[in-house]
């Protein structure tokens, strides 16, 4: 790894800024173009759309920082939501430990085939993924088996308890991507991730636990996918089996478009949110226009994904 | 020198798939010298330091290590996209009183780090935008900043501007001043001698000696280095190269300043057809970076390569269909497919234009194969049979099949008898011979001198990546050749 790496930096900052600008040039065109857009309800229901996937997409930019990927995280959140629903009628404790520590133990196991096997993060997560729908659609009957969360239980109301009209799980998102920015600048084992990802050998070769630290990633990602599975079921009451399908592409695109590089060892939590922001602010305008048929927001964030990794190639060369 | 070692080795041999990388090997290092560790590819250098190291276990043979060892690899091994201070504090970064990571009092100490070993950069930018001499000098800062007692240093200026050799063999010299004891491991005369205090020289992982280099000769220690040949092709007679193949015709092949820095430095090399030319040189000296350029596989700061008197655009694609072929040193990494039959490797080369419209004809591949086969005397059961179960001199024939059946007019073949067993060497040699009668042109890389004297009309003698010297065919013997390799005999002869 001999080159001069001037072009990844300029590409650095484009992107992250390029990312930022790009949300708030979003924002304000639309705050002008749709009077409802600005509404404090329209924002506190956009800050919550956006606190599940912020939850998912934190874990998938610790697992794309080390250079892997994980393809698992959607069938765990819609995993992870059936399993709070279920255990929700054990009391509280259940309904939300019960999905970290299932969907954790899924991300432990991704972890430690790909640390300790060498097998592609890949074909791993894909399998994972495969396992975990198939789990939830097994313990469902199909899906045919919705379970219920009882209104009044103390688990609902975290998924729909507010403070000052903002629902509670984006003060969980917004907390843990505090904690998560944190980990990943300011603790050895955040260190650990760049160098993993950045170079791997060389990792190795400077004594970075690599596999430790892999296996670490899967696990946070596994379990923060469960965590959002738990908290969706508790904002809506019960354990929806269908959702969750493509969910690990858009944490994919919220990264990437956040600046993180798909190929490893730079990114940040900021980014992620940001790119979480611009896609949800992207549907919620194509929400606001209305004859706009809503696989159109498919489309724009597909061609914005695409507009960034073209940059990022680009600018690294 | 008072002896007080911080490393030593005892007895040690190490055997990878059957093959002695290290042979009942004593190794000793003592506190704040710097021991130069020398030899050609394969002696057993590596091995010896990832035993040191602790990276590979000896199957015989004790080591006690007395100190902390740091070793600085050839190639950089930092993280490039991680800023220059995370890289030197990787691991043990200073901390705040709530145990995060303190950046700015991490950056101060970098800063403050680097200055002593002369690098002012931003120590926040990413360590890829440093230049390469500074890369390494972060690497060395992190390897004495961990409190290291030992150095190891493997060819640490291979890839360094003559600049950055400079910075680097003055904080080497302040890293002995300090009392740390260094492992240089080098091929570079100047360097070795400039520096180290002691010289180990490893042949064919033996240890073949040991003692104080300032005494030791240049022309000694690279014929220590190469020695290994002479005894092995005395036992086995001469090699199986003929005599002289001539021609006074115009040179077919001719390279004209080619230069890529900091490998290789304005050489010339010409090669008449049914000639076959040697470059000799020591490891590192440029040789099949030359090799690499000529074929278009080196980016080139400038340089012609001349084909028939024609200049051929600089890209392997161009200057196959100019006639050019290589045959790589590493069978494994750069030529076979050990998975396909030797039919498919031989013909991959040549499948364009056994193509129509796309499809390719099996009656003329197995033609192809069948005529070279038989040439080559490959000893194959079938056609179909796997190369990966072919011994190394029968997969060594496959790769030259794959290059001949192009019908190129010069063959740049580097090492082509390594790893091959004796008897196979002399059938690749005599191959070489028969296609240089054959009218074609060929430029023959090889570690082994004897190869070189026997098989060559004229040989280049690379230094540094300069051509150190050219000789003719009355000049070709030992003595003219380790000469030039190590250049300054004169300085030698008249001290002794």
């Amino acid at each position: 790894m001999m080159t001069t790496l001037t072009a990844a930096t300029r590409a650095k900052v484009l992107q992250r800024q390029g990312a930022a600008v790009a949300l708030v040039l979003m924002v304000a065109v639309s705050w002008l173009v749709f009077p409802r857009f600005g509404s404090l309800d329209n924002v506190r229901d956009l800050a919550l759309q956006g606190s599940f996937l912020a939850v998912i997409a934190l874990g998938m930019t610790f697992v794309i920082i080390t250079g892997g990927i994980d393809l698992s995280v959607g069938s765990l959140y819609a995993l992870g939501g059936v399993l709070a629903a279920w255990g929700s009628q054990h009391g509280f404790l259940v309904a939300l430990t019960l999905p970290l520590l299932v969907c954790g133990a899924i991300g432990l196991i991704n972890g430690l085939l790909i640390a300790r096997t060498n097998m592609a993060p890949f074909i791993v997560t894909l399998a994972s993924l495969l396992f975990a729908r198939g789990l939830l659609l097994a313990i469902t009957d199909e899906g045919a088996n919705t379970y219920q969360i009882a209104p009044d239980s103390a688990f609902v109301e975290l998924g729909r308890g507010t403070v000052a009209g903002f629902g509670y799980p984006i003060f969980i998102a917004v907390a843990l991507c505090v904690l998560g920015g944190a980990l990943l600048n300011r603790t050895g084992f955040g260190q650990n991730v760049f160098a993993t990802g950045g170079a791997e050998q060389s990792a190795i070769l400077m004594g970075v636990p690599v596999a430790r630290t892999k296996i670490t990633v899967y696990t946070m990602s596994g379990t923060l996918a469960g965590l959002a599975g738990a908290l969706t079921a508790a904002y809506l009451q019960s354990g929806v089996t269908v959702i969750g399908v493509g969910t690990e592409l858009d944490a994919i695109a919220v990264v990437v478009i956040g600046g993180t590089l798909l190929t490893g060892g730079m990114g940040t939590v900021l980014g992620t949110v940001i790119g979480v922001g611009l896609i949800k602010v992207i549907q919620n305008v194509i929400n606001q226009i209305g004859t706009l048929d809503s696989n159109y927001q498919s489309v724009v964030s597909g061609v914005f994904l695409l507009v960034v990794v073209v940059l990022q190639r680009i600018l690294r060369r | 020198m008072p002896t007080d070692p911080v490393i030593e080795v005892r007895n040690v041999t190490k055997t990878f798939a059957g093959v002695r990388a290290l042979d009942d090997v004593d190794f000793t290092l003592n506190r704040g010298e710097i021991h130069a560790l020398v030899g050609e590819n394969g002696a057993g250098k590596s091995t010896l330091i990832k035993v040191l190291t602790g990276i590979h276990s000896p199957d015989v043979g004790r080591i006690s290590r007395n100190g902390r060892i740091s070793t600085i690899y050839q190639e950089v091994n930092l993280v490039p996209l991680m800023s220059v201070a995370a890289n030197l504090f990787l691991g043990r970064e200073p901390r705040n009183r709530f145990g995060l990571i303190d950046r700015v009092r991490r950056d101060a100490e970098a800063a403050e780090l680097l200055t002593s070993y002369g690098i002012t950069a931003d120590v926040r930018s990413p360590l890829g935008t440093l230049a390469v001499g500074e890369q390494q000098m972060v690497a060395l800062a992190r390897a004495v900043a961990a409190d290291a007692e030992v150095v190891i240093m493997d060819e640490p200026t291979s890839s360094l501007e003559p600049r950055e050799v400079e910075t680097l063999l003055e904080v080497v010299h302040k890293l002995h001043e300090a009392g740390i004891a260094i492992i240089y491991v080098s091929h570079r005369m100047d360097e070795l001698y400039r520096i180290c205090d002691t010289v180990t020289v490893l042949r064919d992982g033996r240890n073949v000696h040991n003692g104080p280099l300032k005494e030791l000769p240049r022309i000694e220690l690279v014929s220590l280095m190469l020695g290994r040949s002479v005894n092995e092709i005395q036992k086995h007679g001469t090699t199986a190269f003929g005599e002289d193949h001539h021609a006074d015709a115009q040179p077919v092949l001719e390279a004209l300043d080619l230069t890529s820095k900091p490998r290789i430095n304005g050489i010339n090399v010409a090669i008449r057809p049914g000639e076959v030319v040697g470059l000799a040189g020591l490891l590192g000296s440029g040789r099949t970076e030359t090799a690499k350029a000529i074929i278009g596989a080196l980016p080139l700061d400038r340089g012609t390569v001349l084909v028939a008197g024609k200049p051929v655009p600089h890209n392997v694609k161009a200057a196959t269909k100019a006639g050019i072929s290589m045959l790589a040193e590493d069978r494994k990494t750069e030529g076979i497919i050990p998975n396909l039959s030797v039919r498919e490797n031989i013909v991959l080369a040549a499948l364009p234009r056994l193509s129509r419209f796309g499809v390719t004809s099996r009656i003329r591949q197995d033609r192809i194969v069948d005529t070279f086969v038989k040439r080559l005397r490959i000893k194959v059961s079938s056609p179909e049979q796997k190369v990966a179960e072919l011994s190394g001199g029968n997969q060594q024939k496959v790769l030259l099949a794959r290059w001949l059946c192009t019908e190129p007019r010069i063959l740049l073949l580097d090492e082509p008898t390594r790893g091959i067993d004796v008897g196979a060497k002399a059938e690749v040699q005599a191959l070489i011979d028969e296609l240089a009668r054959e009218g074609l042109a060929v430029l023959l890389i090889s570690s082994e001198l004897d190869e070189l004297l026997d098989g060559a009309d004229r040989l280049v003698v690379l230094r540094d990546g300069e051509v150190a010297g050219e000789l003719e065919e009355a000049q070709l013997t030992r003595e003219h050749v380790l000469t030039a390799i190590a250049a300054e005999v004169m300085d030698d002869a008249d001290s002794h």
